[in-house]
């Protein structure tokens, strides 16, 4: 079974000249079929441990470790850690122009999947994939994520989840900026990948929105680099009532 | 790369669109045209044309001081039957009809040069297979002249291959008879140590069209001046370009495309890649709708994708406009870093780096070398520009 395994991650990134701590200790383990949220304030460092995981360069980990099935995550190039099976939704989808979705998707399911997918089925398999996620096949002929609305980058982000079948999927704000419609459509989307039992999900968010579509086995509090606090799915119902001012104030309750 | 000008470290896009009531292209040049260099003073390098050049790496040829040897270039031709290949001396009457040397060394190159080749396609003959004209650098210092000429109706694609060594200075002609359609593609693949600095004039006859591609990718310093004038009212010109400009190397691309007379047509896109320290790559685009240019239809676009730091690219757009009666008229130039985040995005999906990179800068290409049109050199292009991805990467 697979599992991520963050151990006191520390995570320093340079700024304005000066090097800034943002992750201060992060631990936390999601198995293969489990779904984490989690939650916190504006600036916490939630996208910053999802970077970080996924290894984008600008961050720098200063301490700790990441295993993915025993593996060490942290000594993998971006590339690698795809390949291994980690996948992450980014908050903010970059825009590649002139590479098409379908010669990206294809050359990105050809590199996980460690060969290239059987053109006929491969065909299906994007189209299909596209109607479920309500994303016109044209789609796939545009430059990725040029001219795309919030909403549609969101949903070519879950298409790609769908079609790379990770093993831990990491979300990071996915719901932010899609209004009730395409929200429900991209839930439906992570949905349909958790159901098969195969991935596990560390779905971030600010709100507590999402999580009437998807709905966590845990809920963990970040706040200033760490998470603050753990519990069931009833912490995001006292977080929908309190908000995250327990936290910011006066520092963590943990 | 961003849509909108997004310029790095290093890069300067000024573009410009002047209502004129008289055209600044020529005032700003040092000298008129002529074809004595006798009437071009030396260029010091503050010239507005000469401003971006190095002319310390022109090997002498803008000062005199740069003599025809013995070794120059060897030029050979291959052309399908029906069309006449010659060499000629300079009091030959088509030479120089195309256009006027504009700087000085074009004009060293019209002043020097022994015999010129001319290679003319008949009228209404159609070809279906390319005329070749490679120009092989043989090590030593050349002044050239050469002369396409396609009578009225005649169809013909001339491939003009530059390869080796060389110091060479030239002009190129093409004339376009009444509905001919001409495509030319030059490709500049020196070795590393070359300087190439030509003036290319087309003439482009009444509903006849030009294409130029112009493909450079190697030589030391490479300085085109792409020119066009119509003869008669539905001409119409496309002018793409591809480069890839590598550390030191200096490439620069000068067009000039002259509405001066009604109903025509010109549509400009030139697109490079840069890679390395002082790679430095030049463009200018001036296109100038005279009073009488009415119906005139243009556009005009250069982009610019700066693969690693240290390389610089001016690119300078430059639209004038003396009548109000036209169809359109357009220009777009942007210059962008390749991007980290890209990059990042792409390796994220499993992607790995050499692929990522590789899957951007053809993207980048695709479209224009789509329009080429020319198979062997749409697969050859493509090929060079994966030669000079490894390079990068290796
Ligand atoms: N590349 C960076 N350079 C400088 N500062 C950064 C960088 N990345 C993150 N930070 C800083 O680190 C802190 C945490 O940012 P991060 O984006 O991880 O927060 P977040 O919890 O995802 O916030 P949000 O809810 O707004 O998405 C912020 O103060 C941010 O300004
Ligand atoms: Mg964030």
């Amino acid at each position: 079974m697979a599992t991520l395994e963050i151990r006191d991650l520390h995570v320093t990134v340079e700024a304005d000249n000066a090097t800034k701590e943002i992750l201060k200790g992060v631990d936390l383990t999601v198995k293969q079929g489990e779904t984490h949220a989690i939650m916190g304030p504006n600036g916490s460092g939630k996208s910053t441990l999802a970077y970080s995981l996924a290894g984008h360069p600008k961050y720098t980990i200063t301490s700790g470790t990441v295993l993915l099935d025993g593996e060490d995550v942290l000594e993998m190039s971006v590339d690698e850690r795809a390949r291994a099976g980690l996948f992450l939704a980014m908050q903010y989808p970059v825009e590649v122009p002139g590479v098409s979705v379908s010669n990206f998707l294809r050359t990105s399911a050809t590199a996980v999947r460690g060969e290239a997918p059987k053109l006929r089925t491969w065909v299906k398999e994007v189209r299909e994939a596209m109607e479920r996620l309500n994303m016109d096949p044209s789609f796939a002929e545009r430059n990725v994520n040029e001219g795309f609305s919030g909403g549609e980058k969101k949903r070519h982000e879950i298409l790609q989840l769908e079609l790379l079948k990770p093993k831990v999927a990491i979300l990071d704000e996915t719901d932010s900026g899609l209004d009730v419609d395409a929200l429900r459509i991209v839930s439906e989307g992570v949905n349909r990948v958790r159901e098969t039992g195969e991935v596990g999900t560390l779905l971030i968010t600010h709100y507590t929105r999402i999580l009437r579509y998807i709905k966590p086995d845990h809920v963990h509090v970040f706040a200033d680099g760490r998470i603050a606090e753990s519990g069931g799915p009833e912490l995001a119902d006292k977080l929908e009532n309190e908000g995250y001012e327990a936290y910011v104030k006066g520092g963590a309750s943990a | 790369m961003a849509e909108a000008q997004n310029s790095p470290v290093g890069s300067t896009t000024a573009g410009a669109i002047a209502v004129a009531a008289e055209s600044t292209v020529a005032t700003r040049m040092s000298a008129p045209p002529s074809f004595a260099v006798t009437d071009f003073p030396v260029p010091h390098g503050r010239e507005e044309e000469w401003r971006f050049t190095p002319l310390e790496r022109l090997r002498g040829l803008h000062d005199g001081t740069a003599v025809a040897t013995g070794e120059g270039v060897k030029v050979d031709v291959e052309a399908p039957e029906g069309v006449t290949v010659e060499l000629v001396g300079r009091e030959d009457a088509r030479l120089g009809r195309a256009g006027t040397p504009v700087d000085r060394v074009a004009a060293q190159a019209y002043s020097a040069f022994e015999q010129a080749g001319v290679v003319t396609v008949p009228k209404e003959t159609v070809l279906t297979e390319p005329i070749r004209i490679a120009v092989h650098g043989e090590g030593g210092v050349a002044f050239g002249h050469q002369v396409i000429e396609l009578g009225a109706f005649a169809e013909a694609v001339v491939v003009i291959d530059h390869t080796g060594d060389a110091v060479l200075a030239a002009n190129v002609d093409y004339l376009l008879g009444d509905g001919a359609k001409l495509t030319v593609v030059s490709v500049q693949d020196w070795d590393d140590k070359a300087v190439h600095v030509a003036q290319h004039n087309a003439l482009i006859g009444r509903d006849a069209s030009f294409k130029s591609v112009v493909v450079t990718f190697g030589g030391d310093v490479v300085r085109l001046h792409p020119r066009v004038t119509y003869a008669g009212p539905g001409g119409e010109a496309e002018l793409l370009g591809v480069y890839f400009t590598d550390a030191g190397q200096h490439q620069e691309h000068r067009l000039l495309v002259d509405h001066n007379t009604p109903h025509c047509k010109s549509n400009v896109v030139y697109k490079g890649a840069l890679q390395g320290d002082d790679a430095h790559a030049v463009w200018i685009g001036d296109v100038l709708i005279e009073a009488k240019a009415e119906g005139t239809d243009t556009y005009e676009m250069n982009r610019n994708l700066v693969l690693t730091d240290g390389a610089r690219v001016d690119s300078v757009p430059n639209l004038e406009i003396e009548t109000g009666e036209i169809v359109g008229a357009g220009h777009a130039s942007a210059t962008g870093r390749f991007d980290d985040e890209q990059l990042f995005y792409l390796m994220a999906r499993g992607i790995p780096e050499h692929d990522a990179r590789r899957l951007v800068v053809r993207g980048f290409f695709a479209e224009l070398v789509q329009q080429i049109g020319v198979p062997d050199i749409e697969e050859r292009l493509i090929a060079r520009i994966e030669e000079e991805l490894e390079a990068s990467v290796a």
